[in-house]
């Protein structure tokens, strides 16, 4: 019983995930939900790094960029196994992160920012020139991903693989945000002096959640490639960073629920705006702006404070 | 030789715009703190709109007047309605506020004028000066000069005018300029619309040389606020170094080593800088109180 309310939300989120093709009436809609999935496991692990250690990245595209490619790359032109190839996008983002998270994280906000601003945009840039690998600006066909004659294809299948992934990242960041792990990443937060006095590493911990947010982008960079079948350099570029971003913080910093939230609700925007031709744009970033000023703590931190939730958990 | 001075002078043209930019950033965070994201969409709506009432019939004179004055009502706009009501906020916050304010910019830029790219002629002819072997626009004369009288007004603006005075003084410490009776309100607005104006400057004298479209805002402003922070947050020498440096590494690089790497040159220089100068070259040393 006291396990069965430990993992209510769990259950929950299962449950919405496993009654969810009962409602949705064809493939376009299939292809919404996987997209808001991906988005959604993207975001927790953002959040990690920028809700509960308080850290910002405006570069996080790069990362889905390098997994991205890495698993177009791989196995098109040195025959790689795609699931290889995946390990090794990630493996390689990690490294990345890794190399640069020491010299950046001794800096803050703004020059925070405009470091891992910095590496996203090289990382971009990489992609669109290195054009006999990648393609180009035009991009390249990534090949399915599967295990010997079988492959998931279709958004059945797929909807069933991001279901699974989810739950997992779900449960995972649960996990880790009670450990002591996430303890002392929050504790960070509050503040880094103290903190440190009280005896946290503060650079290990932030470089640990760092590596850790762009493996987990990495390879949800790779499970995008393959789901689409066709990669450009749009996915590592400034603006999907924005978007990953701006979907932490309108869900709600330091909120896993939120997370959940924002990844579902700016998935849903474009394509709600669309009939708006030509002024998504415009919505969007006063949707950005609105949210900003009259929710700064973000949707679900807000609403639960509002109806008496529970604060800690939301 | 001659190619060496060739790009030194494509360098400092396009220098001195990210210098114009990185003065607004600069202008805007001692004022509030607020690193404004949207600075780069005033410099491309400087060119865009030069290039909207040219179209419509304006004279050149009036036509440049109206496309600096617009961007300084936006940038008021901005702050009174977006940064103002949140004033209490954190950084990313902020940052996301002004990435928000960008984006509106640039779509309603988008709708209106479509996704073309655009120039209109340079003010005085297009016959170059040779000087050296090297060949200078007279466009680029335009945009130095200009540039260095701006940088001189701002100078006399900020050492010799009270107002410029009472931007100061609200930046050093917002409390007390109050209490001696600086409107810091209006201090907010005044370095909203200034910076607003500075970019829209930039963008009038450079679109002539490098075209411009409604989404080239994002790459220049990027590029200004790398000039502020080679040159040190918060230093109105440093972003006018800071920009000038930029744009001649930038140009060097393009020029010696690879032109599809050009746009990535300005943030591998900002990490290195980061990791090696975290406060960049004129930053205050200053110790965090907690």
């Amino acid at each position: 019983m006291n396990m069965l309310r430990r993992h209510k939300p769990l259950l929950i989120l299962a449950a919405v995930l496993l009654c969810l093709p009962l409602v949705l009436p064809n493939n376009f809609y299939y292809d919404i939900a996987i997209r808001m999935a991906i988005n959604a496991i993207i975001v927790l692990g953002l959040n990690l790094l920028i809700g509960f250690a308080g850290q910002i990245s405006l570069g996080h595209a790069g990362f889905i960029g390098i997994g991205a490619y890495a698993s177009a790359i791989l196995p098109t032109h040195f025959n790689w196994h795609p699931l290889l190839a995946m390990v090794a996008g990630a493996v390689g983002a990690s490294v990345v992160a890794a190399i640069v998270a020491r010299p950046i994280f001794r800096l803050k906000g703004h020059y925070l920012a405009m470091a891992t601003l910095g590496l996203g945009i090289i990382i971009a840039i990489v992609i669109k020139n290195e054009a006999t690998y990648t393609g180009g600006p035009d991009g390249m066909p990534v090949p399915a991903l599967g295990i010997g004659s079988f492959s998931i294809n279709g958004e059945k299948q797929w909807y069933w693989v991001l279901a699974a992934l989810l739950l997992f990242s779900f449960w995972a960041s649960r996990n880790l945000i009670d450990s002591p792990f996430g303890r002392a990443l929050r504790a960070l937060h509050g503040s880094e002096v103290a903190s440190q006095v009280m005896g946290v590493d503060v650079v290990r911990y932030k470089v640990a959640i760092f590596i850790l947010s762009a493996f987990f982008a990495s390879l949800m960079g790779s499970v995008t490639a393959h789901y689409i079948g066709f990669v450009t350099p749009n996915i590592a570029d400034f603006f999907h960073s924005i978007e990953l971003v701006t979907m932490v913080v309108v869900g709600g910093m330091a909120s896993i629920y939120g997370s959940l939230i924002g990844a579902v609700l700016l998935t849903a925007l474009p394509q709600a705006l669309s009939t708006f031709e030509g002024w998504e744009t415009v919505v969007f970033g006063s949707i950005l702006i609105f949210c900003m000023i009259f929710m700064p703590r973000g949707l679900v931190p807000t609403l639960a404070e509002r109806f008496g939730g529970r604060g800690e958990d939301a | 030789m001659s190619q060496f001075l060739q790009f030194l002078f494509s360098g400092i043209t396009v220098g001195a715009t990210y210098a114009l930019a990185a003065l607004g950033f600069t202008l805007i965070y001692n004022a509030s703190n607020v690193i404004n994201f949207a600075q780069g969409e005033f410099i491309m709506l400087g060119g865009m709109l030069v290039f909207f009432f040219l179209q419509a019939g304006l004279p050149m004179p009036v036509a440049i007047f109206l496309a600096i004055a617009i961007p300084a009502i936006v940038g008021m706009l901005i702050e009174k309605f977006t940064i103002e009501p949140a004033r209490e906020a954190d950084v990313v916050t902020l940052i996301i506020i002004t990435i928000g304010v960008s984006l509106v910019i640039r779509g309603v830029i988008q709708v209106w004028l479509g996704k073309g790219t655009h120039s209109y002629p340079a003010f005085s002819g297009n016959d170059p000066i040779l000087i050296g072997g090297a060949t200078l626009l007279p466009q680029s004369l335009w945009v130095l000069g200009i540039t260095a009288l701006v940088v001189v007004a701002l100078w006399y603006f900020f050492s010799r005018t009270l107002a410029g005075k009472a931007i100061l003084a609200t930046s050093c410490n917002p409390l007390a300029a109050q209490l001696v009776g600086v409107n810091t309100q209006w201090v907010l607005l005044v370095s909203f619309a200034l910076s607003a104006a500075l970019g829209a400057i930039g963008g009038v004298l450079l679109t002539p040389i490098t075209l411009t479209s409604y989404d080239v805002g994002i790459m220049l402003g990027l590029k200004g606020f790398v000039a502020v922070v080679v040159g040190g947050l918060g230093s109105g020498l440093g972003a006018v170094v800071g920009g000038l440096l930029v744009g001649i590494i930038e140009a060097m690089a393009a020029g010696y080593i690879s032109s599809a790497y050009k746009d990535a040159v300005p943030f591998i220089l900002i990490l290195v800088i980061l990791f090696f100068l975290p406060r960049g070259i004129f930053g205050a040393k200053v110790t965090e109180r907690v």
